[in-house]
């Protein structure tokens, strides 16, 4: 079965696809076959996944040397472009996670959607969603990725936009694929850098050259600028700061769909393409510190932001951003197993917190203010306490899996000697421990809102919870210091075993408690949540600025508005009144004058045209009689 | 030859459906229409079917039929088709046929429109399955005269009037047309003398041709650059591509956008290109700069539009200057790219004039603030116009990507800064068409058109033929470049060879 299984991976992204095909094209009239066409695919390229990744996880040399399926998609002199299918444990492990939870998701999906009029189309949707990150994850070539790539932005863009007739949704959908957009042409600039110099798009054919670049004529400043621009692709399509602002309005779509984008596919494309061309990353050290840098900032700013945001799936959003953040910081410090680990655990409890979340939004008729609900625990005791779950998971308490993963990353940090980026990232854990159990509580806990009448969601919405509630917390097992079998599949270069470091164990547990604590004190002991309110009062600025996500949206906004809608209404007119205005209506102008002029002349009088006419021939004999010597002469002969 | 006459079969089906039409009564609206249906999907089965049996091992100018006519100008009715002509040849077919019934609800005068529609599909046809010049040119004019009746009858006045739109395409098409002669007459007379006997045709006049002195290539080259660059709009010579579609006809629109403009890029390549090597090469750079500032111009221009037609013109005009660059490129992979990338714009442009001239029919207007909405009383026309946006905005696994993907590898590769202008006109049509889509489709629904009515039956026609060249040519590119590759390769070798003798001058 496993070899069945590696010989035929790609069938992983081909099933979902052919739902895909099967719902829009025969099944939309019938809801429920649509969904089941949708989820089987899904379960079935789960199977095939898994057993990929066993297969994948006991064959080693892998890891040296992936195995590659390809096929000559076209070609052409100069140009040959392959796609196939990539297996090392990266690609398998990522096939495995998004296939699961994937899974998870779509059997969710079947009661969430319920009584939805566009049920089958949204079973359709996801399932291409499914079906290009899987494509994205499993390509063996840069160009077949950007397929994938590009093909989830666009399951994306329909997916948040699902809700069409809603205004803001419209508008959401399009902010997410145009800032993709934006980054994705510094991918694509990279792409044909990489291409003008290696010749090739193929992984394989690139990891084997690029640590010789120099052999083709390539600079290091070259490379770093290669870097640079593949590197933008991952800030936006990963949400990182300065293009985070599509990833909080992509909640408008329905909430299995975030999840969807949070925790298996979309957003965690970033990561994969980074540890994918690590080879190219790992070559040039200024651009791996811009990744860690960028992966650290990111996860302190979008952590302060979360920390004054009312809508519980906002809040999740921007932990979603914070914790990609984590990701790239450690792939920038250069540890591939750390990233991978992470975004491995976030993938579980980050798709239980949404469709918790989504499971709280059905109950309360898509009232999302967090400070509106309250004692939810009781009314739906399955989703609070898998949310709690999910809670202490993001938190980083052990033995939940966010712990193990974070203290790698943790570790990884310090281990390299980034001790800016240490603290910050453990500033993060604490913050990301107080919005969280923030959110539990004021959702959670405390007096019931007597406008809501909550009541706890059908089983098929909560046995995906409870799934996923397992699975945060066996996940991070395999990565624990002490039977670390993570960092022996999941690597770059070697594996590499970090000392258990209690230190960071300790502290970032202490980090963590204190963020709970905190959290308790303003809004669970405090009922009347009277002294949070006095806080956010006495530091005003701060509060509005955070509020607010520092303007960043509205900066765009105007940017947009204003320079490039000015700059293309002056093209516009430019068109309009220089070169059509001036020039060829000009010329249609000018040749009408002729024409006019030229009108005098012609009087219809037979008298003036044989005048015309007579004159014309004698000046031809008299130019003739000076000029050509074979007519000079019988003309001058007659003369005389 | 023995052989079925296939290219005289598509030249002349729709001829033939014009003919028949002519003798129908003009009541039979709907015998009518079936006819010129029958006309271009003969000519479409065809030209499938030579597509597909061309023969990519051997390459070369395949399905030859030769008829010799003017001997004293050397002019052979000489029809054939290689890895250039063919994929445009096939795009002409399948658009002819999707424009038939893109205008299935004409009523005003169908008879004379489905016969004009069939001889401007033919004219077009004729430009691209002749190897001889002069053959080239005669189906050339022979195209203006069906857009401008069109136009004028059968358009629409919006900003500008239809009459006014009509007159000034004719007369860009004309004036090119004008320049265009001045180069060919020019080649011909110094060219005659050289082979013996006189020879129009593509092969005879590049081999003729090298023995031009350098000078004379050049300035060839620049007024048929001219000829043929304000037939597929090069920027500054564009500004009668969006008036010309806002007051077009949809049918004339979908074929001007589609295939007519792409007569100018086919020319550049079969004629300037290969007859004048040196000139082209002097001149490349200067259709690169041109082709950029095209891209850069218009999207920037299309993006300030609120008519939907007007947006999908600038965005023609944009794209054409993708075209323009790949030939400045003047390599193998770049005039792959630019060939393919004609036929992807033509099967989406026309989609999407299809798709907006149905929207402009059902509400009377193309006026993007009022409409929205749409997607819940028109869902398939919705669907087919974001389907022509995303291909429009080049979305990988639609036809339009590998081939904007080889035009950006060529043009890098020869040009690397203008190219980077170029590229970033990728995130202004993102813009552009999306926008287009989101504010004419989605939002709440209007009331006002909760009555209108979805295609169905003949008018599903464009949707799905269109659409299904369009997803499958995206996904198995190699159907598109395995026959190219026929025509750009040793179109290549002949150019370098030229230019490598060239050097000795």
């Amino acid at each position: 079965m496993v070899e069945y299984a590696m010989n035929h991976a790609w069938l992983i992204p081909l099933l979902p696809t052919l739902a895909f095909v099967a719902i829009i094209f025969l099944t939309r009239p019938w809801p429920l076959l649509s969904a089941l066409i949708a989820v089987g695919a899904m379960l079935t390229s789960c199977f095939f996944a898994t057993f990929t990744a066993i297969g994948v996880f006991t064959s080693p040399e892998l890891t040296e040397k992936p195995l590659v399926y390809a096929v000559n998609w076209f070609n052409m002199p100069g140009m040959e472009i392959n796609v196939g299918i990539l297996l090392d444990p990266v690609s398998a492990m990522m096939m495995f996670m998004v296939t699961l939870v994937g899974s998870l998701i779509f059997i969710y999906a079947i009661g969430y959607m319920q009584d939805d009029p566009g049920y089958s189309v949204f079973f359709s949707y996801v399932s291409l969603f499914a079906a290009f990150m899987l494509l994205l994850v499993a390509s063996s070539s840069l160009v077949e990725m950007f397929v994938g790539w590009e093909g989830v932005g666009l399951c994306s863009y329909l997916l948040i936009g699902f809700y069409q007739h809603k205004i803001s949704a419209r508008e959401a959908a399009k902010k997410a694929f145009i800032t993709c957009r934006v980054a994705d042409f510094g991918l694509l600039l990279g792409m044909l850098l990489l291409f003008w110099n290696f010749g090739t798009l193929d992984f394989a054919a690139l990891a084997e050259k690029i640590p010789h670049f120099q052999q083709y004529n390539v600079s290091a400043a070259t490379l770093a600028l290669i870097a640079f621009l593949v590197f933008c692709g991952p800030i936006g399509k990963s949400g990182q700061f300065p293009l985070h602002v599509w990833l909080p309005d992509a909640m408008e779509g329905p909430t299995p769909v975030s999840a969807l984008i949070h925790a298996a596919t979309m957003v965690v494309a970033g990561v994969y393409l980074v540890a994918r061309v690590m080879f190219l990353f790992h070559e040039v050290p200024s651009v791996m510190q811009l990744v860690a840098v960028t992966g650290g900032f990111t996860a302190l700013f979008a952590a302060t932001i979360a920390v004054t945001q009312r809508e519980i799936k906002r809040i999740l959003a921007y932990s979603t951003i914070s914790q990609i953040g984590y990701m790239m910081l450690a792939l920038g410090v250069g540890s591939l197993t750390a990233g991978m680990f992470h975004l491995w655990t976030h993938a579980f409890f980050k798709a239980l917190l949404f469709l918790g979340a989504g499971s709280v939004l059905v109950a309360l008729h898509h009232k999302a203010d967090v400070w509106e609900m309250g004692g939810l625990l009781k009314k739906m005791p399955i989703t609070g306490w898998t949310f709690l779950v999910g809670c202490i998971a993001i938190a980083g308490i052990p033995p939940f899996a966010g712990f193990w993963s974070k203290d790698e990353i943790l570790l990884a940090t310090l281990e390299s000697g980034h001790y800016v980026l240490f603290a910050m990232a453990a500033f993060t854990a604490f913050l990301t421990a107080f919005y969280m159990f923030r959110l539990f509580f004021l959702a959670f806990t405390g007096a019931e809102n007597p406008a809501n009448h909550p009541k706890e969601s059908p089983w098929v919405m909560t046995v995906p919870l409870i799934f996923l509630a397992i699975f945060s917390l066996v996940g991070g097992w395999v990565g624990t210091p002490w039977a670390n079998v993570w960092s022996e599949w999941i690597f770059f270069g070697h594996p590499h075993h970090g000392e258990p470091n209690y230190m960071v164990m300790i502290g970032s547990v202490v980090l963590a408690g204190l963020g709970i604590y905190l959290a308790y004190y303003f809004y669970c002991a405090d009922r009347e949540k009277v002294k949070v309110r006095e806080l956010a009062r006495r530091y005003q600025g701060i509060y509005t600025l955070l509020y607010n996500k520092y303007y960043i949206d509205e900066i765009y906004l105007w940017l947009n508005h204003t320079l490039v809608d000015g700059a293309a209404k002056i093209f516009y007119l430019f068109d309009i009144y220089v070169v059509d205005g001036i020039i060829v209506n000009g010329v249609a102008a000018i040749t009408g004058l002729f024409g006019e002029g030229l009108r005098v002349t012609a009087t219809g009088r037979l008298q003036n045209y044989a005048l015309v006419f007579f004159l014309g021939v004698l000046a031809v004999f008299v130019v003739l009689a000076f000029t050509s010597p074979l007519l000079a002469g019988p003309i001058w002969g007659g003369v005389r | 030859m023995g052989e079925f006459p296939v290219l005289l079969t598509i030249l002349l089906a729709p001829v033939a459906a014009a003919l028949i039409m002519a003798f129908l009564p003009r009541e039979e609206k709907l015998l009518i229409k079936c006819v010129a249906a029958a006309g271009t999907f003969t000519s479409m089965a065809l030209a499938f079917y030579t597509y597909f049996t061309y023969d990519t091992g051997t390459g070369g100018v395949q399905f030859v039929q030769q008829i010799p006519w003017i001997k004293d100008l050397g002019v052979t009715f000489y029809l054939g088709v290689d890895g250039v002509s063919l994929p445009l040849m096939l795009l002409i077919s399948i658009l002819g046929f999707s424009a038939v019934f893109a205008s299935w609800n004409v009523d005003h005068r169908p008879r004379d429109f489905f016969i004009l529609l069939c001889l401007l599909i033919t004219g077009v046809m004729g430009t691209f399955v002749t190897q001889d010049l002069f053959i080239f040119l005669l189906f050339y004019e022979m195209v203006v005269i069906p857009i401008y009746i069109l136009i004028i009858i059968w358009g629409s006045t919006k900003r500008v009037t239809k009459e006014y739109a009509g007159m000034k395409l004719t007369i860009y098409l004309l004036i090119g047309s004008a320049f265009l002669l001045v180069g060919v007459v020019a080649l011909f007379m110094k060219t005659a003398g050289i082979l013996g006997a006189p020879d129009m045709s593509f092969a005879g006049l590049a081999r003729a041709a090298k023995s031009l002195s350098q000078f004379d290539q050049i300035w060839m080259f620049a007024v048929m650059l001219f000829g043929f660059g304000s037939l597929i709009s090069m920027w500054p010579f564009h500004s009668w591509s969006p008036d010309g579609y806002a007051g077009a006809p949809t049918a004339v629109s979908m074929i001007h956008a589609g295939v007519l403009k792409k007569i100018g890029g086919y020319g550049l390549i079969r004629i300037a290109l290969y007859v004048l090597p040196v000139g082209a090469q002097f001149w490349a750079p200067v259709m690169a700069f041109l082709g950029v500032c095209g891209v850069v111009y218009a999207a920037m221009a299309a993006l300030a539009q609120k008519d939907l037609k007007y947006i999908v013109g600038y965005s023609s005009v944009s794209h054409m200057g993708y075209v323009m660059l790949a030939v400045g490129s003047l390599s193998v992979i770049g005039l792959n790219g630019a060939i393919a990338y004609m036929f992807a714009h033509g099967i989406m442009a026309a989609l999407f004039f299809s798709m907006i001239g149905f929207i402009y029919e059902k509400t009377h207007t193309r006026w993007v603030p009022d409409l929205g909405g749409l997607h819940r009383q028109i869902p398939k026309i919705s669907a087919g116009f974001m389907l022509a946006a995303l291909a429009t905005l080049g979305l990988p696994g639609l036809i339009s990507f590998i081939p904007e993907f080889t035009i950006f590898i060529a043009a890098f590769n020869k040009y690397g800064g203008l190219a980077v202008a170029a590229i970033a006109g990728v995130i202004v049509t993102a813009l552009y068409a999306l926008r287009a889509g989101a504010y004419a489709l989605f939002g709440p629904p209007r009331e006002e058109y909760d009555h209108l009515q979805d295609i169905k039956g003949p008018e599903l026609v464009p949707l799905v033929v269109l659409g299904t060249v369009l997803v499958v040519g995206g996904l198995l590119p190699s159907l598109l470049f395995n026959v190219i590759n026929c025509g750009t390769i040793p179109l290549m070798a002949e150019i370098n060879a030229a230019l490598q003798i060239g050097g000795k001058f």
